[in-house]
């Protein structure tokens, strides 16, 4: 009995030591020991490519991980978009003792219970790209507002503020992304009163649609000097335009490889000049690195803005490159530039750049 | 039915061992399964294990008890996925806030399911589209209280479903109260028999003086109250409402009912068998993750382990007959 007591006894302090020393490491990349915890990735819906290259980032980033024995074990679970299915794996999830769940969430609320359960078994709940309303998970997550504010700010860069008529494409009617990036369009307004918006369609992140419905709007509209855009839909106004034989404004694109390929050759033939930003399905590295970092002691806050991926027109060619016909640029997240982010995140710094690739 | 059950009776022992065996084939799959799992998994096979491993079955079950009650008439209902969404919805709306005005909805989606049950019977119209276009009617009506999934489930139900009794852990202790209940009324009782023989043999029953018309109707309204205490549990687990929470449901519950011992053809179902039916399909999915089998390949598994089931079900009767 006695030595057991003892046992116990040691065995708390080095706890305590080590999340002491762990605790210390504030900045920077925290290297508590994790090399025997093991994450989880509960993921709504396998059945799109976006979500197909999320898990196989995922995937990668965990094995390499696990070779450099920074953790244990990685797993998946998918379910079929049905939010109670999900729940259950949640559950399951705990009972296997896993140390840490990412979590891209069916439903905003629904999985609160399966998360709460999770939090009260000591299991680190992280949610990313998906609004969880339950308190005790840490969500990763883009700010639209940012991605908005970053758009006007390109075209004020290019047009000072001289007055400027403005075409806002927007995503779907009623779509919860399409809403709130449109509320951070209306506030990164307020800051350039000079701008004017002339015009605003839906293009429903889709070439096609947005060339037509640009096509339909563009003879009613004065001269247009930018095009606010949320991805996808870059390529198709630059279409209409084109076919409506006016000068191509700033159209701001969305990452997309058709888009990046229309900007370069119109940049080698006269000079065209934009910007691009986007989404990464690689943001499930981002919500692995926050869990391992919250599992190896970092302090990490509730909320970790993750920044979008921006391309200049000096870094086009190099992502160009990487990109798949047809596909969408992705970037690996690597463990310090992870570090990095969340560090920018608690001192309210602007967050870093994900590098070019070289 | 009277007259196969003496038929029976008449029997050799093995065939009169034959629907037992029938039955216990899930319960025989749902112990291996569990099996498998704690044999992974060893600190599984706990109290807090067993409460998670089978908390969102509580829901599956009632609402494949719901769809026992209208197999057991010879009808299927495809609405008992988004009618159980809608109360998960009007429960996080107004039940903290309104509790009368959200128990007068309860009452009223009832009345509106022994309505749906009567306008089958008199019209005579095919059950299966009659609720295919109701379960359109719950979905629509629950995104227009509920156009965003959100709300709150009252503490109190939170605290129920989170509630950890002495001995028995709950879902456990509401599978056996549910299971039993189930077998007395409809399997034991004599009015219980009425109730099945008004799928399996209506005319007999007419010409024994019973409505056949007032029982179906009352029999979905019970349908539609198992609906409503299976759209409560569920509440009551996720906290919030959300209109597409439970669409599978609907399936589940079919597939729960047969493997149970259900036959589509009216008046042969079993209570018992239904819940360890749920329960077995709740556990199928947990054990491919255990498996660890990859994320891809977990949807039709499945369905994999629901056929074999199935298919073991089949061959068993086949040797009977």
């Amino acid at each position: 009995m006695r030595s057991r007591a003892f046992k116990t006894l040691t065995l708390s302090l080095m706890a305590g030591v080590m999340l002491a020393s762990a605790a210390a490491a504030q900045e920077g990349v925290a290297t508590g020991d994790t090399s025997s915890k093991k994450i989880a990735f509960s993921n709504s819906y396998a059945g799109n490519s976006f979500r197909q290259v999320m898990i196989k980032s995922f995937e990668s980033m965990g094995a390499k991980a696990k070779a450099d024995k920074m953790i244990g074990d990685t797993a998946v679970v998918s379910s079929n978009n049905s939010v109670t299915e999900q729940a259950s794996q949640i559950q399951n999830l705990i009972l296997q003792g896993y140390d840490a769940i990412i979590v891209l969430a069916g439903s905003d609320t629904a999985l609160n219970g399966a998360i709460k359960d999770a939090c009260d078994a000591g299991i680190v709940v992280v949610a990313f790209a998906s609004g969880v309303t339950e308190p005790c998970a840490y969500v990763v997550d883009y700010n639209l507002d940012s991605y908005a504010k970053a758009e006007l700010d390109y075209i004020s860069s290019k047009l000072g503020d001289k007055p400027a008529n403005i075409l806002e494409i927007r995503g779907m009617a009623g779509d919860g992304f399409d809403k709130r990036l449109n509320e951070g369009v209306k506030k990164a307004f307020a800051a350039h009163p000079n701008y004017k918006k002339v015009g605003e369609v839906y293009g429903q992140w889709t070439a096609t649609v947005a060339q037509k419905e640009v096509s339909g709007v563009l003879p009613s509209l004065p001269q247009v000097d930018g095009v606010l855009t949320q991805g996808g839909d870059g390529y198709g106004a630059a279409q209409a335009f084109k076919a409506a034989g006016r000068k191509l404004p700033i159209i701001i694109m969305g990452n997309r490889q058709d888009e990046l390929a229309l900007w370069k050759q119109e940049h080698d033939a006269n000079g065209y000049e934009t910007f691009s930003l986007g989404a990464t399905p690689s943001v499930s590295q981002v919500a692995f690195w926050v869990a391992q970092q919250i599992l190896a002691g970092k302090k990490v806050p509730k909320f970790v803005e993750v920044p979008l991926l921006q391309i200049q027109q000096s870094d086009l060619d190099a992502w160009l490159k990487t990109v798949p016909d047809g596909g969408v640029v992705n970037a690996d997240y690597p463990q310090d530039l992870v570090a990095k982010i969340i560090d920018a995140n608690v001192k309210k710094e602007p967050l870093p750049m994900v590098p070019a690739p070289k | 039915m009277a007259d196969t059950l003496i038929a029976r009776q008449n029997q050799g022992l093995g065939k009169r061992l034959a629907p037992t065996l029938q039955l216990g084939l899930p319960a025989i799959a749902l112990v291996a399964m569990l099996a498998v799992i704690f044999w992974i998994r060893p600190a599984a096979m706990s109290y807090f294990g067993f409460t998670l491993l089978f908390k969102l079955a509580v829901p599956v079950m009632f609402a494949s008890l719901a769809q026992m009650l209208v197999i057991m008439l010879g009808d299927i209902d495809l609405s008992v996925g988004s009618f159980v969404g809608f109360i998960t919805c009007v429960t996080a709306l107004y039940l903290d806030s309104s509790p009368m005005l959200a128990v007068a909805i309860y009452a009223l989606s009832i009345l509106v399911y022994a309505a749906v049950g009567l306008l089958i019977h008199i019209r005579q119209l095919p059950s299966i589209i009659v609720t295919l276009g109701m379960s359109f009617i719950w979905l629509g009506v629950a995104i227009i209280l509920l156009p965003a999934p959100g709300g709150a489930a009252p503490s109190w139900l939170s605290g129920f479903m989170g509630w950890r009794p002495p001995l028995l852990p709950l879902p456990i202790l509401l599978s056996i109260v549910a299971a039993l209940i189930g077998h007395f009324v409809i399997s034991r009782s004599s009015f219980g028999a009425v109730l099945r023989g008004a799928g399996g043999n209506p005319r007999a029953i007419e010409r024994a003086g019973w409505s056949v018309t007032l029982i179906r109707a009352a029999i979905y309204a019970a349908a539609g109250a198992l609906g409503v205490i299976a759209g409560l549990t569920l509440t009551g687990l996720t906290t919030s409402g959300d209109p597409n929470v439970a669409p599978a449901y609907t399936l589940l519950g079919v597939g729960a009912v047969i493997l149970g011992g259900g036959a589509f053809t009216g008046g042969i179902v079993s209570p018992i068998g239904t819940v360890i039916g749920a329960l077995t399909l709740a556990l199928a999915g947990s054990l491919l993750s255990f498996l660890q089998v990859p994320p891809t390949w977990q949807i039709g598994a499945q369905g994999g382990i629901l056929f074999l089931v199935l298919a073991g079900r089949i061959l068993l009767a086949e040797k009977t007959s």
